[in-house]
């Protein structure tokens, strides 16, 4: 007895990466999702890096089909899903193929050892049994028959063996959860109410999960388990959250904050589609969403909502936002709020539809045809896309102009733990409107001028269809200032075209300056990034600081207009570097804007940079 | 006395035009369909406040600007997608949009056919010319083959969409045809087609005296209606010819031809049925083959079926009766939430 409870006495940990790689029919995402959930609830830090193939379902048992969900755990505060995993779960050969590259020097692998038969080994490419042929060497391996096991842990259910072996991700769940002390309890519960309308997958999964702990506690394979204790973190409550869902409840919440419904037009598209699936549930606060024909109709349609006064919102990504080019140039010229949502992904053309990346910056800020400025702002991190859509709604309802949101698929897919705000601390969004006459013709008669404009803001006189008296036409024909009439004057183009660009450029008044984190005073380097990359590019710059180098860090959630003090902030470091999931594309707006020497690092690979990546970067240019 | 306050106060024409420059060329078809709907209004029971014109690009879509209402000139095709989110938000207001056959049928055809199926309510005037006008000339996806054009010097070689058969086919619930010879039919027409319920699809034919003169003189000149256009009224027979003397019916192989009444006798012309769901305004939107056929014009098909922003509001309802109205606070603790001390 004395035996099993030392061998079984958890190690404590400070952190640990575990990526679950399987077929994409394996149920690797669901794995990792509940992994996180319960590692959520037990209060660790946490970032995740859900990974699949474009397909629904690749070639069985193919490196192409390997679909894979990375977790960092941790009692300590972090920024990215880790650099390098600790532990790797291959539940069939090609997982291991495609996965073990990705692995740490020395790093723990747990096979499921029943897929490695010589027709599996060939279609995911081995020669020779990866197992037996020193490919596995330095690494610390565990052979785990998950499906054998898992198929006699369903036995007594009358579970057909092929239906039983689908269960098997549960098995790899509870054994995980052995070897990391995670509470059975709310994986239990979850189980239990997924699957309660299919009481046999219920039982089954069930039974996996039980089974695979058991094994981990009873098999004498594993030494001991190992524990990872909660992240000290602000009081309050959290909830574990992705990008895409933080992104469609900040629109929910800009609807509330601003009294005016939520109307989404939206094709689907990857990996977009998230934000349209979770808005379409909350029709009870009002939110209409359009699942439109194509994309065109997507912008089309919530321009159609806004000018009738509703919060008019379109979601896509990188293709998608080409589509809707011509619509954001009317957007701009009606001088309308329209919310534009890019999950940006790999481009060009279908690229990477699955991966993550930051080119659409170039395209968001100038790909619209004409003099077309618009608001541009990122978010940072899955729960930032919440801030993110609420700042969007309030700046095109202020300044009546559509604002186009960068996340990207690493952000709308990724989670982390989220401190829920007060909801009564959320700021008020005001749309003001015109409901009487606000000029006089020459001949007294008062009339409606929708172009007549706040001076302090630029922001035109909105009157909504419905107004009595203040009937009016507005269009894609270039206006008249003030009037809105028709015009075809140079010099009245001149002014118009002036005017939008001083309405945009004006709202660098009403955004907070950036701060800058680190050695604030004397730092050799500035490291500038916005979006997806701050907790890679965060985590960089702490080791590097911890080494003791100067090192300052700005990130950007306005790109357009730039924050006030940005120019400033960027002269007063001797060298500046922008690492981009691109080729370059805020740092040639840096270049351009304020005539700084912003280097680029670039990493367009559709996988996010790694903190190591990154503080090498910084090393080397600090060196050179 | 009271219970009349909800009526819109009387107006006229002048009080639905507004006060820009009309500015289509002169003896443009345009201008008679423009007076058709301002004339229209003043009997339409609404009110110029709440209702909207929403136009995409080309010589049509310059309607909204002379109407005294609110009025949204778009984006080349798209004018049925804008309309479908402002119909979709605001389902108090009388929405109506306006194209040509270019905008309409060409870079616009995949929210035309959306917009018709999905049944969103607003009033459709398509302004069929067979030509673009606004670029100059160029032919269009309504002109005959063999069209001679700027951008077909050796002839078009495209066949022609036919409108009606093409909004029967997007399962549109309201579908006519009319004239821009012909104020009174374009007035009923457009009665019509405005107090439907869900989408309403009315194609104009529509002269440009410029770029396709004389496209439709063949029907539509006053000395060729009697003989050319097979007036459809519901509940009737179809027939047309000065004394009434033709009429359709359906032949042996059941197809529907033009035939003399006296041949078959009365009891055997085809009675008119804008209901009929199983394709009898396809088959009379196929009678005419050209211009030189005589050709039905009026009501194809009036049915009723949910309306778009009817059935949204409808579900919204559903949603807050049954969980109540939104509460954000309990959405965004509706996950697995956990406390921190």
């Amino acid at each position: 007895m004395s035996d099993t409870a030392e061998r079984t006495a958890p190690v404590e940990i400070d952190r640990v990466i575990i990526r679950f790689a399987g077929d994409s029919g394996d149920g690797m995402q669901l794995t990792g999702d509940r992994f996180t959930s319960a590692s959520a609830l037990l209060g660790n830090d946490l970032v995740t890096l859900p990974e699949y193939p474009a397909e629904i379902r690749a070639p069985a048992g193919t490196v192409a089909g390997v679909s894979a969900f990375q977790v960092h755990i941790s009692d300590h505060d972090i920024t990215t899903p880790g650099d390098a995993p600790n532990v790797l779960v291959a539940m069939n050969p090609a997982a291991l193929m495609s996965e073990l590259a990705k692995l740490e020097p020395g790093g723990t692998v747990i096979v499921n050892i029943d897929t490695f038969d010589d027709r599996s080994l060939t279609k995911a490419g081995f020669h020779d049994d990866p197992l037996q042929d020193g490919t596995l060497k330095g690494y610390t391996v565990y052979e785990v028959p998950m499906t054998s096991v898992t198929k006699k842990a369903c036995e007594p259910l009358g579970v057909k063996p092929r239906d039983a072996e689908r269960s098997k991700n549960f098995f790899a769940l509870g054994l995980i959860s052995w070897m990391y002390t995670r509470p059975e309890k709310p994986t239990i519960e979850w189980i239990n109410t997924k699957f309660a309308s299919k009481p046999l997958v219920r039982d089954a999964n069930l039974a996996a999960f039980r089974a695979g702990h058991a094994f981990g506690e009873t098999a004498e394979l594993f030494d001991h388990p190992y524990s990872v204790r909660p992240a000290p973190q602000k009081p309050g409550i959290y909830t574990n959250i992705s990008g895409n869902t933080a992104m469609a409840w900040g629109l929910v919440a800009a609807s509330q904050q601003s009294g005016l419904p939520l109307f989404l037009g939206s094709y689907p598209i990857t990996p977009a589609s998230d934000i349209l699936h979770e808005l379409s549930k909350h029709k009870n606060f009002g939110v209409r969403t359009l699942q439109a024909e194509d994309e065109i109709a997507g912008v089309g349609s919530a321009l159609g909502a806004s000018y009738g006064g509703q919060l008019g919102c379109t979601t896509t990504s990188g293709p998608g936002l080409a589509l809707k080019s011509e619509t954001i140039g009317l957007a701009i010229s009606l001088e309308l709020p329209l919310l534009i949502i890019d999950i940006q992904r790999g481009g060009p053309s279908t690229g990477l539809p699955t991966k993550t990346e930051q080119s659409d910056l170039l395209m968001a800020m100038y790909g619209h045809h004409g003099e077309s400025p618009l608001p541009v702002i990122a978010a940072y991190s899955p729960a930032n896309c919440f801030d993110v859509a609420i700042e969007a709604a309030r700046i095109a309802l202020k300044y009546r102009t559509p604002v186009l949101v960068l996340s990207d698929g690493y952000l709308a897919n990724g989670a982390e733990p989220w401190l829920l705000p007060d909801v009564s601390t959320l700021p008020q969004l005001d749309y003001q409107l015109t409901t009487e006459h606000n000029h006089v013709d020459a001949d007294g008669n008062p009339e409606f001028w929708p172009y007549l404009r706040d001076p302090e803001t630029l922001a035109r006189a909105v009157a909504l269809p419905g107004t009595p008296d203040l009937m009016h036409r507005i269009g894609g024909i270039e206006k008249e200032d003030g009037s809105g009439n028709i015009s075809y004057d140079p010099e009245n183009h001149g002014r118009m075209v002036a005017l939008r660009a001083a309405k945009v450029a004006g709202i660098a008044n009403d955004i907070p300056d950036v701060e800058v984190r680190g050695d604030v005073d004397d730092a050799e380097i500035l490291v500038v990034g916005w979006g997806s990359t701050w907790g890679a590019i965060s985590g960089a710059v702490d080791r590097v600081r911890t080494s003791g180098r100067r090192v300052a860090q700005v990130h950007l959630m306005h790109l357009n207009p730039f924050p006030k003090n940005l120019g400033e902030v960027l002269r007063r470091y001797p060298k500046v570097l922008v690492p981009e999931m691109n080729l370059g594309q805020l740092a040639k707006l840096l270049r351009a804007d304020f005539l700084v020497d912003a280097r680029t690092v670039s990493k367009v690979k559709g996988v996010p940079f790694t903190a190591g990546e990154l503080e090498q970067a910084i090393s080397d240019l600090l060196e050179s | 006395m009271t219970d009349t306050i909800d009526l819109p106060p009387p107006t006229t024409r002048k009080d639905w035009s507004s006060d820009q420059e009309v500015r289509w060329c002169p003896g443009c078809g345009d201008y008679s369909i423009l007076a058709a709907v301002q004339l229209l209004m003043p009997e339409l029971d609404v009110r110029r406040e709440n209702t909207v014109f929403v136009s995409g690009i080309g010589c049509a879509a310059r309607f909204p600007y002379y109407m005294n209402t609110y009025g949204l000139h778009g984006i080349h095709g798209r004018a049925p997608a804008i309309a479908t989110g402002l119909a979709m938000a605001r389902p108090d207001l009388d929405v109506w949009v306006i194209g040509g056959d270019g905008d309409m049928l060409s870079i616009g055809g995949n929210h035309l056919i959306h917009a018709l199926r999905r049944n969103v309510n607003f009033t459709l005037l398509m302004f069929n010319n067979q030509i673009y006008g606004l670029t100059k000339g160029q032919y269009s996806p309504t002109s005959e083959v063999g069209k001679v054009t700027k951008s077909t010097p050796f002839g078009s070689l495209d066949t022609p969409f036919n409108p009606i058969s093409l909004a029967l086919g997007a399962e549109a619930t309201f579908v006519a045809r009319t004239h821009d010879m012909d104020r009174h039919h374009m007035m009923e027409t457009f009665r019509r087609a405005h107090d439907h319920r869900g989408a309403a699809f009315v194609e104009i034919y529509q002269n440009c005296n410029v770029f396709n003169d004389g496209a439709f003189e063949p029907l539509t000149a006053k000395a060729n209606r009697d003989d050319m256009l097979i007036p459809l009224v519901h509940g009737e027979p179809i027939r047309f010819g000065n004394e009434k003397e033709k009429g359709v019916a359906i032949n042996k192989s059941g197809a529907l031809e033009i035939v003399d009444v006296a041949d078959v006798g009365e009891d055997n012309i085809l009675v008119h049925d804008e209901q009929h769901d199983r394709g009898l305004g396809f088959m009379l939107s196929r009678l005419a083959r050209n211009p030189h056929d005589p050709t039905p014009i009026g009501v194809f098909r009036a049915v009723d079926r949910p309306e778009y922003s009817d059935a949204t509001s409808q579900q919204l309802a559903a949603a807050q009766a049954q969980k109540g109205p939104g509460d954000l606070r309990a959405l965004l603790h509706s996950g697995a939430t956990w406390v921190v001390d």
